[in-house]
């Protein structure tokens, strides 16, 4: 009888109220250490601020729709681009990466769980700190304009006008003390993908017979171990800068300014790689299963990915012609930097070949894929001429380059993110999203990015510098800011149903089963959503597509992979 | 296809997790202190006013007690994977002993610093570079100890057994690290800087 006095939670026979039982849901997202709850959350987190990151980019494509607007004020402007920048690099594009590598590595490994468990929800909280502490200075932070400032310093806060005397207050600490702390938390998760690819795998998925996207996903762990850690250095000398009155930065104790370019590029050119190699990841593996046939060149990917890690590490002070390096420098960055041109060409290559002669299937997934392999080459390609130093201090800090790396982190990496959604989403929830509104989805959001970057080229070939307030109207840039800002409305209206996809398909969409796609990889050998052990019985794997082998044993690939 | 023996199989081996992690870790870690490094060296002289490197003395005792604590974590390692846990205990009291005697000898150093030669991280660029990065592996120092001394404490409690070798050697790994790291901060500091 004590029992029906006292009703344990969550027995069979109790039933709680539905404020208890929403209260039970949201602590098991709280306090859990499943790597696909995390991931999701880490999904989650930054779809949320990929949100509150395009209404900035909308904001500021209001304030340049026509010359000598006044939509925000100038300081409002600066704190727009910076947030802008940093929310969609540091809230988005890391943890949304991450979110992947959780959810997925460990079920395309045939392992049950990350190899630190605690760390993964300790990396996820650490960054979610960091993004809400960075979000809380728009009414916390105290800045040159009082209270309620945002950082307002550019996303790279370059050194004079981060030091104390030009940017009084403390909401350049914001800046830097949240990147600090989202660092730990991205340190940890990096050190836990590297040490679950490593030692997590299930019996015969050797190094070779993983899927790319474990390979990766190990590359781009191991460059942030190395790439991360030198923001958080410089911004440690930052803030004795600014706060103990040291001379880091400090031109006139002997310091440089330039050091601080060298630390922030360090950390910034690898950084783009951090970012990209995950949208090939994923390409890696939704090619191949939408063309159904094998990826082309295994070996030559992984070798490429690889390439692309090492070479990335040496090619930071392209960011830097400007500045006024010397010419030898100069030479080296210029090479350097054109090198990065052939492990990605090899790339597009073997994904151009995994489609040759394949039986494409132009679902959702594969739409996006196909326009990110031709957004990525033209990315690419103006990223060649950038590297080119006189060409580049023609068009160093303009709108040209500024369509440049909107080419990679769109119309690459956001195009890739899209696609990851359709094609792992009926894994995650059980249901597949719609495909109507999907290819709605795909043509607007394609329209308005070409409108928006595309044009963005020009108006930079024009001359129009970045990060400026707003112009004068007799520059000739006026109309194609016009239409730059209409093709930011159309993608707006894109994500929008994009999100009412997400809801809707979640009430109302088809069920998914085990495998919508007829994939070759380990999750889709577990029920979708899968069950918190993923795997009954631990699998065996004999070669790099093991669900082939399964469906096709008659002709199973280990008997020709060597 | 049951004729086909999987080789593989059978001895499906795979690195210690824990080891892995610690490596990755030491592998971020080291970029940290190679950005700090390379703007020590890169500021060496650059200092317009104030005291020069040249006020530093070499800190011998100190550097002897650090690398030989390397030595005594490796004779602790040692015995845990052997079991015999009192004679563990012994050699991880004596590797917390030498690094505490190593954190000691660096507040006296900065005493003097601050007290007689009137350097502080404010004076100079030489007083922000020097206390940086000599305060940071001695951050490093200080969070070692940390977690040797809750070994130390489990230790006391008869909490731990052979069953953890495997554990204090990944956290030994990051000892050494720390170790290796005063070797590359005292070169650049006090031999090359000087």
């Amino acid at each position: 009888m004590a029992d029906q006095a006292f009703p344990i939670p969550g027995s069979l026979d109790a039933t709680p109220s539905h404020g208890a039982a929403l209260l039970e849901w949201l602590h098991s997202w709280v306090v859990t250490v499943d790597h696909k709850k995390l991931g999701i959350l880490y999904i989650v987190y930054a779809l949320f601020f990929l949100l509150v990151g395009g209404a900035e980019a909308l904001a500021i494509r209001i304030q340049l729709v026509i010359p000598n607007n006044h939509f925000v004020s100038p300081e409002l402007y600066n704190e727009l681009f910076t947030m802008h920048g940093t929310t969609m690099v540091f809230l988005v594009g890391m943890p949304i990466l991450f979110g992947f590598a959780n959810y997925l590595v460990p079920l395309m490994i045939g392992a049950r769980d990350m190899a630190f468990p605690r760390l993964n929800a300790f990396g996820f909280w650490m960054t979610a700190f960091g993004g809400l502490f960075l979000y809380f200075s728009f009414i916390g932070g105290f800045g040159l304009y009082g209270m309620g400032s945002a950082p307002d310093v550019g996303w790279f806060a370059y050194v004079p006008l981060t030091a104390q005397a030009f940017s009084p207050g403390h909401n350049t600490d914001y800046w830097a003390l949240a990147l600090i702390v989202s660092g730990f938390g991205t340190l940890g998760t990096a050190i836990n993908i590297v040490a679950t690819i490593i030692s997590m795998r299930c019996r015969g998925m050797t190094l070779l017979r993983m899927p790319l996207f474990a390979w990766l996903m190990l590359v781009v762990s191991g460059l942030t171990l190395i790439t991360i850690t030198p923001l958080t250095a410089a911004q440690i000398m930052l803030l004795i800068d600014r706060y103990l009155g040291g001379h880091f930065f400090d031109t006139q104790a002997g310091g440089s300014a330039v050091v601080w370019i060298h630390f922030f590029w360090i950390f910034g050119h690898p950084e783009v790689y951090v970012l990209v190699l995950p949208a090939f990841a994923i390409a890696n593996e939704i090619i191949p299963t939408f063309s159904r046939k094998a990826i082309f060149g295994y070996p030559a990917m992984v070798a490429a990915s690889v390439g692309i890690a090492f070479v990335s590490v040496s090619v930071w002070a392209h960011h830097m012609f400007t500045v006024g390096m010397t010419s030898v420098s100069n030479a080296f960055f210029v090479l350097s930097t054109m090198m990065v041109g052939i492990p990605t060409g090899i790339k597009i290559f073997n994904w151009i070949a995994t489609m040759w002669g394949g039986k494409i299937r132009f679902a959702t997934p594969m739409l996006f894929c196909t326009a990110f392999v031709f957004q990525f080459l033209i990315a690419g390609l103006t990223g060649i001429m950038l590297s080119v130093a006189p060409l580049d201090w023609q068009l160093h800090n303009s709108y040209f380059v500024i369509a440049h790396f909107h080419y990679v982190l769109v119309g690459a990496i956001v195009f890739c993110i899209f696609a990851a959604i359709y094609y792992w989403y009926p894994k995650a929830t059980g249901r597949v999203l719609s495909e109507k509104l999907g290819k709605w989805h795909f043509w607007l959001f394609f329209i308005g990015f070409h409108l928006t970057f595309d044009t963005m080229h020009f108006v930079g070939s024009l001359g129009m510098p970045r990060s400026i307030y707003t112009y004068e109207a007799d520059r000739g840039w006026s109309v194609l800011n016009f239409w730059i800002s209409m093709g930011g409305l159309i993608q707006a209206i894109a994500v929008l149903s994009f999100t009412w996809n997400l809801i809707d398909s979640y009430l109302h969409g088809k069920e998914a089963g085990n495998d919508p796609w007829d994939a070759w990889t380990l999750e889709w050998s577990t029920p979708s959503p899968p069950p918190a052990y993923n795997f009954a019985e631990d699998p065996v794997v004999r070669s790099r597509r093991p669900l082939w082998d399964l469906k096709h044993p008659q002709d199973p690939d280990w008997k020709y992979e060597r | 296809m049951s004729t086909i023996p999987i080789f593989v199989d059978e001895n499906w081996r795979l690195p210690s997790r824990g080891r892995v992690g610690m490596f990755s870790l030491i592998i971020g870690e080291s970029a940290i202190f190679t950005i700090f490094v390379v703007a020590y060296v890169y500021y060496i002289g650059r200092s317009t006013y104030g005291p020069t490197p040249q006020i530093l003395s070499i800190p011998i005792f100190n550097t002897i007690c650090l690398l030989s604590s390397s030595l005594t974590i490796w004779m602790a390692e040692h015995a845990i994977a052997r079991g015999r846990i009192r004679i563990f205990g012994a050699w991880w009291a004596l590797t917390m002993t030498l690094g505490i005697v190593f954190l000691a000898g660096t507040a006296k150093e900065w005493a003097r610093l601050i007290g007689h030669e009137g350097l502080t991280i404010q004076t100079n660029l030489f007083g922000t570079t020097f206390y940086s990065l000599v305060g940071l592996h001695a951050t490093h120092v200080v969070v070692g100890l940390i977690m040797l001394s809750l070994v130390m404490l489990f230790t006391l409690l008869g909490r731990v057994g052979q069953r953890h070798a495997e554990r204090i050697q990944v956290l030994s790994l990051y000892w050494h690290f720390v170790d290796a790291v005063w070797v590359v901060v005292f070169t650049v500091v006090y031999l090359l800087g000087r």
